[in-house]
C-alpha cells in the first residue's frame, strides 16, 4: 500500500504537461473556431467549446480513475476488454446511429459514443497481452496469424460499417509488431504493395507491374546463393500482377464516387478542367479553404479569434479534422511548428520509456499507443497540409470530439500508470 | 534497427510537416490584407461632404439623402424581373443593360444599379428589395443647393467615373467626385474620409457579424466645410443684370485678390444638375450653342482688351518716361501713321489731348503715339518690345493666373518673339503692331485677368492672386494666395492715371453712369472682333467692356464687365459696372431706370445673327 502510494506520484510528468497543452490548445481553438464572429456566451451547454470542456473533465476523471487501477488489473483483463469491445462494435449494427453515412455511433440522448475510439484501446491491450504470453513466438506463423487476426476482426467490422477512415488506423500496429521480432518481410511487403498501389492509381496496373519487374529481376540477379531462383522470383512477379490488377479493380469497384474522388485529388489524377471546377465545389473544396486558411496565416498568425476564415467558417468540420488550419491560420507557422514539435516530443518520449520497461506487456502497449497517436497525427495533419489523401479522423486531443478525447485520454493514461509502475517490476 | 524505425519516423514526419507549412504559410504566402481577404466583407459609411458657405456666411450647398439601388450581380439568382422593373419603375430593356453592364465589370464588387431613387420610392422598395438576392439599397448623400446662382464657381459633383477610380485608390463605384469648379479644387477638403465596416462573411457569403467586434472597423470623418469670398448676394444681382447677355462679370476685393463675384452670362441654376433629371438637364443646357451657359465665359472666353490696355499703355510710357503729364497732343479724328499714310481712327472729341484728357475720353491717337514711343524709345526694337510685353504680363495677363479655379485661358500677350514668327524677315515694328496700343490686335484677356489688372491699378501697382476660397474647416488656405505679386511700375504714375479714371465719371465715357455717394475710376472699351462664317472673316458688333474699382480713396471692388456684342464699352458694360458697384457698397439700387433698361435688355438678336445665314448689319443701337 505505502508502495503504490509512492509509486502514483512518480508519474511522467513531461508527458502529462503536453497532454494538458495540447487539450487546453485544442478547447481554445474549437471556442474559435465554432463560434462565428458574435459574443461567446461561456458556459451555454449547446455549443461546442463548453461540451468539449465537459468531455475534458471527464477526460480528467477517467485519467484518475486509470491510474488508481493496478498494472496487474489490465493484463489480466486484457482479452476480456478485447471482447466486449468486439461486441459493443458489433452491437452497433443492431442499435447504431448512422451520422454521414457512417454507422458508427451510439446515441446515448445527448452523446453521441463512437466505440470505434475505444476499441484502438483495447486492441492495444489485447496485442500486448498476446506479443507478452511467453508461449507466444513472433517467428511462428501461427501465433502471426492469431495477432493479425486480432486487428482484422475490428477492422473488418469498422469496414462494413463505412468508417474506412478509422479502419486504417489499426495498420500502424505493424510498427510494433516489427519492434517486437516480426520478420522484416511484413513491412517490406506493406511498404511495396503501398508504392505498387500508388503507381496503379498514378499511371495504369500495366505500366506497374512492369515497372515492379525492374526491382525483382535486379534483386534475383545479384543475389547469387539462392535456391529455386527463377521460381521465387516468378512468384514475385506473378504477386505483384495480382496487387496491382487488384488495386485497380478496387479502385474502380469497390471504392465509392467521393472515396474515388479523394484519390484523385491526392494524385493529381483529374485533367478535364470541367470536372476539376466541380471538385473545387466538392471535395476539393475543404483542401482549399484549408490551405488557404493556412496560408493566410503566415508567419505570426492573425491572432487568436481573429482569424477571418476561421470566424467565417470556411472550412467545414474545422472544429472536428480540420482543426489544424484553424491553428495555422491564427497562430501562424509558429504556433503550428510549436505543436507539431509538442506531438513530435510527446511520441518520441512514450517510445522511449516504452525502451525502458522492464515489462514486456507495458513495452508493448507503449508502443502501441505511440503508433496510434503517430499514424493520427501523421493522416490528420497530412490531409489539412494537402500531403495525404482525405482521411477524417481526429487530431488527437485537439479535435472536437468527446469519444476521442475520452478515449485517447484513457489510451494515453493508461500507458502513464504502467511508467510510474516500472520500478515496483525491479 | 528494430529499435530506431520509429524515432525515425517521427522525425522525418514532422520535418515534412514543418518544411509544408514552410512553403504554405512563408513561402507561397502573400502578406495578409485585410482589403483582399474575401472573408470579411467591406461597407463603406460616407461622410458628410463639406458644406460650402459665401463670405457673409450664407450656406450656399449642403447635403440631401440620397437612395441608390446597388447591384453584386454575382449573387443575382432567378428572379421576377417584371415584378422587379415594375418596383423599380423602370424598362425590362432598361434592366437587361443594366445588368450587362454591371456584371461586365465586375461579378464581385458592388455597382450602382439605379441611382437617385425618389425618398418615396425607398419607403415602399425597402421592405421588398430583401426578396431580391443581390440587389440592396445604399444611402448616400446628394448636394442640395440653398442658392440659384453661382453654378460655374461652385460647380457641381458627380458619381465617379472608371478613370477617376483607377486614378484614386480612394473612390469606388458610386463614390461622389467633383467634378467643377471648387468642389472639384476643393475636393480633398469637401470628401472627407470615408468609414469602413468590416463584416465577417461565411463560405457562403452571407454576412454573419462584424469583424473582430469592430476593433479593425475605421469611422467616417465628415468633410470640411468651405467658405468661399463670393458675395451670393452680389453674384446673384449680376447674374440677374446678364440674363440674355453673353458675357461676365468679374469682382474682385482688390486688397486680398478675393472674387466677390464671378458671373458669366447667361448662367443657369445648380439644382438643375442635380438627382435624376441631371443628365436631360444638362443635355439641354449642352444643346443651347446660341448662348453656351455651360461656358464659363467668365474664366474661359478671350476677349480683346480694347480701350481699359490703354491704362496700362499709358502707365508703361509714364514709367519709362516716354511720357510725362505735360506731354501733349493734337487729336483731328485719326492718327496718320507709316509711310502708305495709313490712318487710325480716334472717337474723342478732339484738340489737345494729355494723358488725363486721354484716358477719360479714350484717344486713340494719344496712346498710339505713346505705344510708338515706348517701342522706338531706342534702335534695339526686340528689346523695347520685350521690356513693354514683360510690364504688360506683370498686370497679371497673358498667363494662367494660378488661381483655385479649375479651368481658365492664358489670354495673349505677345512679345518679340511671337512678331518674329509672324514676320519671318523681321520687318515688323511699332507701327506694324500699333493695334496693341489700344489694346485690339494680337492682345487677348479673360475677363477675370481684366479685373485682376483693374485691381492693380486700384492697388496701385500690386495684386494677390485672384481665388474664390476664404476659409478651409480645420486647415489654413494656399499661402500662395497671400503672395504680393508687384508691378514694375511706381505708385505715383498710378496716382496720375487716376486722375484720368476718374475723369472717366466726370466728364468722359461713363459720365452718365454716376452713382451718387460713391467715386468710381473706370474704364471704357469698345472693342472690335471678328468670326468665321462659312471660312470667311466677319466683323461682329463690338464688344462692350468696362472696368473700374470704387470707391477711389480705399477702393473696394474692382470689377470687369464684358458683354459680348454690347456695342459701346458704357452701353451695356458701363451700366453693368455701376449697378454692381452701387449694390455691393450701398446694398440696394436707387437707378432703377438704369436698373430697369439692363434688365429688359436681351442680346438674342446680335447673337443669331452670324447663324442667320443671311447678310447682317453690325454696330447699330
Amino acid at each position: 500500500m505505502i508502495n503504490q502510494r509512492k509509486n502514483f506520484v512518480k508519474p511522467d510528468w513531461l508527458i502529462i504537461t503536453i497532454y494538458i497543452l495540447l487539450a487546453g490548445f485544442g478547447i481554445g481553438n474549437i471556442l474559435s473556431s465554432s463560434i462565428s464572429g458574435e459574443e461567446i456566451s461561456l458556459f451555454q451547454f449547446d455549443n461546442l467549446y463548453s461540451k468539449q470542456l465537459v468531455f475534458f473533465m471527464v477526460s480528467l476523471l477517467f485519467a484518475f480513475l486509470v491510474m488508481t487501477i493496478e498494472v496487474k488489473f489490465y493484463e489480466r483483463f486484457a482479452s476480456i476488454f478485447y471482447l466486449i469491445s468486439i461486441v459493443i462494435l458489433l452491437g452497433l449494427f443492431v442499435f447504431g446511429k448512422r451520422v454521414n453515412g457512417a454507422l458508427s455511433w451510439y446515441d446515448l440522448g445527448g452523446f453521441n459514443l463512437q466505440p470505434s475510439e475505444f476499441v484502438k484501446i483495447t486492441v492495444a491491450l489485447a496485442i500486448s497481452k498476446y506479443i507478452s504470453d511467453f508461449q507466444t513466438n513472433l517467428k511462428k506463423t501461427i501465433d502471426q496469424f492469431w495477432l493479425f487476426l486480432i486487428i482484422l476482426i475490428p477492422v473488418v467490422i469498422i469496414i462494413l460499417q463505412n468508417d474506412t477512415g478509422s479502419s486504417i488506423v489499426f495498420f500502424c500496429l505493424f510498427i510494433v509488431f516489427y519492434r517486437e521480432g516480426i520478420s522484416q518481410k511484413y513491412l517490406l511487403s506493406i511498404l511495396a504493395i503501398s508504392i505498387l498501389a500508388v503507381f496503379t492509381l498514378k499511371f495504369s496496373a500495366l505500366h506497374s507491374f512492369l515497372f515492379s519487374l525492374i526491382p525483382t529481376i535486379l534483386f534475383f540477379f545479384t543475389k547469387r546463393k539462392m535456391n529455386n531462383k527463377i521460381l521465387k522470383g516468378f512468384a514475385i512477379s506473378s504477386l505483384c500482377l495480382l496487387t496491382c490488377f487488384f488495386v485497380d479493380y478496387g479502385y474502380k469497384n469497390i471504392l465509392r464516387t467521393h472515396q474515388q474522388n479523394y484519390i484523385k485529388v491526392w494524385l493529381n489524377l483529374e485533367k478535364d478542367p470541367a470536372k476539376i471546377k466541380k471538385m473545387e465545389r466538392t471535395v476539393l473544396y475543404n483542401l482549399n479553404e484549408s490551405k488557404k486558411a493556412i496560408s493566410s496565416g503566415g508567419v505570426v498568425g492573425k491572432g487568436y479569434m481573429k482569424g477571418t476564415r476561421t470566424m467565417g467558417n470556411f472550412v467545414p468540420a474545422q472544429h472536428s479534422d480540420y482543426i489544424f488550419s484553424t491553428i495555422g491560420e491564427e497562430w501562424g507557422f509558429v504556433g503550428s511548428t510549436f505543436i507539431i514539435i509538442l506531438y513530435c516530443i510527446l511520441i518520441y518520449r512514450i517510445v522511449y520509456l516504452s525502451e525502458q520497461q522492464k515489462n514486456k506487456f507495458s513495452r508493448v502497449y507503449g508502443y502501441s499507443t505511440a503508433s496510434i497517436l503517430f499514424i493520427h497525427f501523421c493522416v490528420n495533419i497530412g490531409m489539412v497540409l494537402g500531403l495525404t489523401p482525405t482521411i477524417g479522423i481526429p487530431l488527437p486531443f485537439l479535435s472536437y470530439g468527446g469519444s476521442s478525447l475520452i478515449a485517447f485520454t484513457i489510451l494515453l493514461f493508461i500507458f502513464i500508470r504502467f511508467d510510474a509502475n516500472k520500478i515496483n517490476e525491479w | 534497427m528494430r529499435r530506431n524505425l520509429f524515432f525515425i519516423l517521427i522525425i522525418f514526419v514532422s520535418i515534412t510537416f514543418i518544411a509544408r507549412l514552410f512553403y504554405l504559410q512563408i513561402y507561397n504566402s502573400k502578406p495578409y490584407s485585410i482589403y483582399e481577404d474575401n472573408a470579411i466583407g467591406k461597407v463603406y459609411t460616407y461622410p458628410k461632404r463639406g458644406y460650402i458657405y459665401d463670405r457673409n456666411n450664407k450656406l450656399l450647398v449642403s447635403n440631401q439623402p440620397s437612395y441608390d439601388i446597388m447591384i453584386i450581380p454575382g449573387l443575382v439568382t432567378k428572379m421576377d424581373t417584371t415584378e422587379f422593373c415594375k418596383l423599380l419603375k423602370i424598362d425590362k430593356t432598361i434592366f437587361k443593360k443594366k445588368f450587362r453592364i454591371t456584371s461586365n465589370y465586375s461579378k464581385k464588387i458592388p455597382s450602382v444599379f439605379l441611382a437617385h431613387i425618389s425618398k418615396e420610392d425607398y419607403g415602399s422598395l425597402a421592405e421588398k428589395i430583401r426578396k431580391y438576392k443581390g440587389f440592396y439599397i445604399q444611402k448616400r448623400n446628394l448636394r442640395e443647393y440653398n442658392t440659384k446662382v453661382g453654378a460655374n464657381v461652385l460647380g457641381y459633383v458627380a458619381e465617379v467615373n472608371r478613370r477617376d477610380i483607377k486614378n484614386d485608390s480612394f473612390y469606388s463605384s458610386g463614390d461622389i467626385i467633383g467634378k467643377q469648379g471648387v468642389e472639384l479644387s476643393y475636393e480633398k477638403y469637401l470628401r472627407g474620409e470615408k468609414g469602413i465596416k468590416f463584416i465577417q462573411k461565411d463560405r457562403f457569403n452571407r454576412e454573419i457579424g462584424s469583424f473582430n467586434s469592430g476593433k479593425n472597423d475605421i469611422t467616417a470623418i465628415a468633410g470640411s466645410d468651405i467658405t468661399i469670398t463670393i458675395d451670393s448676394e452680389l453674384q446673384e444681382y449680376g447674374e440677374k443684370l446678364m440674363n440674355n447677355k453673353k458675357g461676365a462679370i468679374v469682382a474682385i476685393e482688390p486688397k486680398s485678390g478675393e472674387i466677390l463675384s464671378l458671373v458669366s452670362g447667361p448662367s443657369y441654376d445648380p439644382n438643375l444638375l442635380v438627382g435624376r433629371d441631371r443628365s436631360k438637364n444638362y443635355f439641354s443646357l449642352f444643346k443651347d450653342t446660341i448662348f453656351t451657359p455651360l461656358i464659363d465665359k467668365s474664366l474661359l472666353s478671350n476677349f480683346p482688351a480694347g480701350s481699359p490696355f490703354k491704362i496700362i499703355n499709358g502707365l508703361i510710357g509714364l514709367e519709362e518716361g516716354v511720357i510725362n503729364e505735360n506731354s501733349t497732343i493734337f487729336c483731328d479724328g485719326s492718327y496718320i501713321y507709316g509711310k502708305n499714310k495709313k490712318s487710325m481712327k480716334c472717337h474723342c472729341s478732339g484738340g489737345y489731348k494729355n494723358i488725363y484728357n486721354a484716358i477719360s475720353e479714350s484717344c486713340n491717337s494719344f496712346f498710339a503715339e505713346t505705344y510708338v514711343k515706348i517701342i522706338n524709345k531706342n534702335s534695339n526694337i526686340n528689346e523695347n518690345f520685350d521690356d513693354w510685353s514683360v510690364n504688360v504680363k506683370s498686370f497679371g495677363l497673358g498667363d494662367f493666373l494660378n488661381n483655385d479655379l479649375p479651368i481658365g485661358k492664358k489670354g495673349v500677350i505677345p512679345d518679340s518673339e511671337f512678331y518674329n514668327n509672324w514676320y519671318p524677315d523681321f520687318r515688323w515694328g511699332a507701327l506694324t503692331t500699333l493695334s496693341n496700343s489700344i489694346g485690339q490686335g494680337e492682345i487677348l484677356v479673360t475677363p477675370i485677368q481684366l479685373a485682376n489688372m483693374i485691381a492693380v491699378v486700384a492697388n496701385k501697382g500690386y495684386y494677390y492672386t485672384p481665388h474664390v476660397i476664404k476659409n478651409i474647416e480645420g486647415d489654413s488656405i494656399s499661402n500662395r494666395f497671400s503672395e504680393k505679386k508687384v508691378t514694375k511700375i511706381n505708385k505715383k504714375f498710378f496716382d496720375k492715371i487716376e486722375i484720368g479714371l476718374f475723369d472717366v465719371f466726370i466728364n468722359g465715357t461713363a459720365k452718365q453712369l454716376k452713382v451718387r455717394g460713391i467715386d468710381i475710376c473706370g474704364k471704357s472699351g469698345t472693342a472690335e472682333n471678328f468670326t468665321k462664317i462659312n471660312g470667311k472673316k466677319t466683323q461682329l458688333t463690338d464688344h462692350s467692356i468696362f472696368v473700374a474699382y470704387a470707391p477711389k480713396d480705399d477702393p473696394k471692388i474692382a470689377i470687369a464687365v464684358v458683354v459680348e456684342n454690347g456695342y459701346y464699352g458704357s452701353t451695356w458694360a458701363g451700366r453693368i459696372t455701376s449697378l454692381m458697384i452701387e449694390k455691393y457698397l450701398k446694398g440696394d439700387i436707387k437707378y432703377k431706370i438704369r436698373e430697369n433698361s439692363v434688365l429688359n435688355k436681351s442680346l438674342y438678336d446680335e447673337y443669331i445673327k452670324p447663324f442667320s445665314n443671311k447678310p447682317f448689319t453690325i454696330n447699330k443701337l
